[in-house]
């Protein structure tokens, strides 16, 4: 992937073989509460190929130009969730993004995802996010004694939650709710996906109670259904469809 | 951080506003549970409102068009309407229900809108605490006194 090919030449323009380099200005929102209490913007112009990713733009600014920006990344190839980040006021995994997708021309505008404690330049405190997934129990509760086997289930009874499977707990959904940045006790579009992954799993029986988690005051009722968080998703699971067939089994569970 | 200190990492961006004496102030995460922090309910209550705003808002669709197309549009329109209009409407038991219900679901429909919005908007717990009171107070007032009118209205005052 670094080192471009460029077997496929447009015959009339040999010329554009050189160099398939351009400046691109990334601009970066910083925070480091050692130097200072307020966050500012920091322009890095940099060399790079439009086919990689914002996520290769930071490791060329952190490994070449100032050692001292500081962003999380693990497997960055969009598998962790690590490396949310709001990118041109979009959430967006930065190891997704290739820098051609997103304008180039203009600077990139990247800062950390909103209603989490920004801990230091694009890090931000994940400890409420995981609170939130904790509190609606993300594990599998069966009663009575475990079966010799494993526990069978039917293709259609998987398809039936397959969609809310995909979460990788980046917090990108979370981040972009207006409610979750005004509130922080509303549990956010993550963990009630992942509710979702464990209410209509066949094989679960705590249903009940994560329903009756979900029925709280700050449980799925102050959804207002913006679709922010199907719109920032990267594995493309529609969060707000999920929250919606929540609140309509919280609803004829009850009716 | 004094030069004697030996440290892992250098002091990479210059001078550091804290150190061991002078920590950094702690942040409180917004989701730890703090005396402060709400109580788990466990009641139906906001189901309960988050339905009443779909069943009444389909009922006001036909209230208030209603309502409006009879006021405003139809038989002469605005200009008809006078004490004398009101005085033979209220006559009926019809419009007077159907006055009183459009009363009470159209306060109650807008009331928890704006409780909604109270809590999604309001920052500050005090903020959140007087508008709501204030919310709650303009609405009681408003149903009582309409439902009074609809109840007492005489239209032989003079």
């Amino acid at each position: 992937m670094a080192t471009p090919t460029l077997d496929k030449v447009e015959g009339a323009k040999p010329a554009s073989v050189a160099s398939p380099y351009i400046t691109v200005t990334f601009r970066i929102r910083r925070y480091n509460p050692e130097i200072s209490s307020e966050a500012e913007w920091q322009d890095f112009p940099i060399e790079i190929d439009p086919k990689e990713r914002v996520l290769d733009g930071l490791h060329k600014i952190k490994w070449e130009t100032d050692g001292t920006l500081t962003f999380r990344r693990s497997c960055a190839h969009g598998i962790c969730g690590s490396d949310a980040m709001r990118i041109n006021g979009k959430n967006r995994l930065a190891c997704k993004t290739l820098i051609k997708d997103i304008n180039p021309e203009k600077p990139i505008t990247i800062e950390a995802i909103k209603g989490l404690t920004v801990l230091k330049d694009l890090v931000v405190d994940m400890d409420p996010f995981f609170q939130a997934y904790r509190d609606v129990m993300p594990f599998l509760i069966t009663k009575g004694n475990e079966p010799t086997r494993e526990r069978l289930q039917s293709a259609e009874d998987r398809e039936r939650f397959d969609d809310t499977t995909k979460c990788i707990l980046c917090a990108a959904c979370t981040s972009s709710c207006p409610v979750f940045w005004n509130d922080g006790q509303y549990f956010g579009p993550a963990a009630i996906v992942n509710a979702h992954r464990f209410i209509f799993d066949s094989r679960d029986e705590g249903g009940e109670q994560r329903l009756e988690i979900l029925n709280d005051k700050d449980g799925v009722w102050r959804c207002r259904t913006t679709f922010n968080c199907t719109d920032a998703c990267p594995r493309g699971i529609e969060v707000t469809k999920a929250i919606q067939e929540v609140k309509r089994a919280l609803i004829t569970r009850r009716f | 951080m004094s030069a004697e200190t030996t440290s892992a990492v250098g002091p990479v961006e210059g001078a550091s506003l804290y150190d061991v004496d002078n920590p950094a102030p702690l942040i409180e995460p917004p989701r730890k549970r703090t005396k402060k922090s709400p109580k788990t309910t466990r009641t139906n209550f906001e189901l309960y409102g988050w339905l009443f705003m779909r069943l009444s808002g389909i009922v006001l669709v036909v209230l208030v068009l209603g309502h409006l197309l009879i006021q405003l549009v139809l038989d002469g329109g605005v200009s008809k309407i006078g004490f004398a209009f009101v005085a033979g409407r209220w006559a009926s038991p019809f419009w007077q229900t159907w006055d009183l219900v459009m009363l009470w679901l159209a306060m109650l429909h807008g009331a928890n809108g704006l409780r909604t919005v109270i809590n999604d908007y309001a920052e500050r717990p005090t903020t959140r605490f007087w508008l709501k009171n204030l919310l709650y107070t303009a609405t009681v007032f408003t149903v009582l006194l309409g439902t009074l009118v609809i109840f007492t209205f005489d239209p032989n005052i003079r």
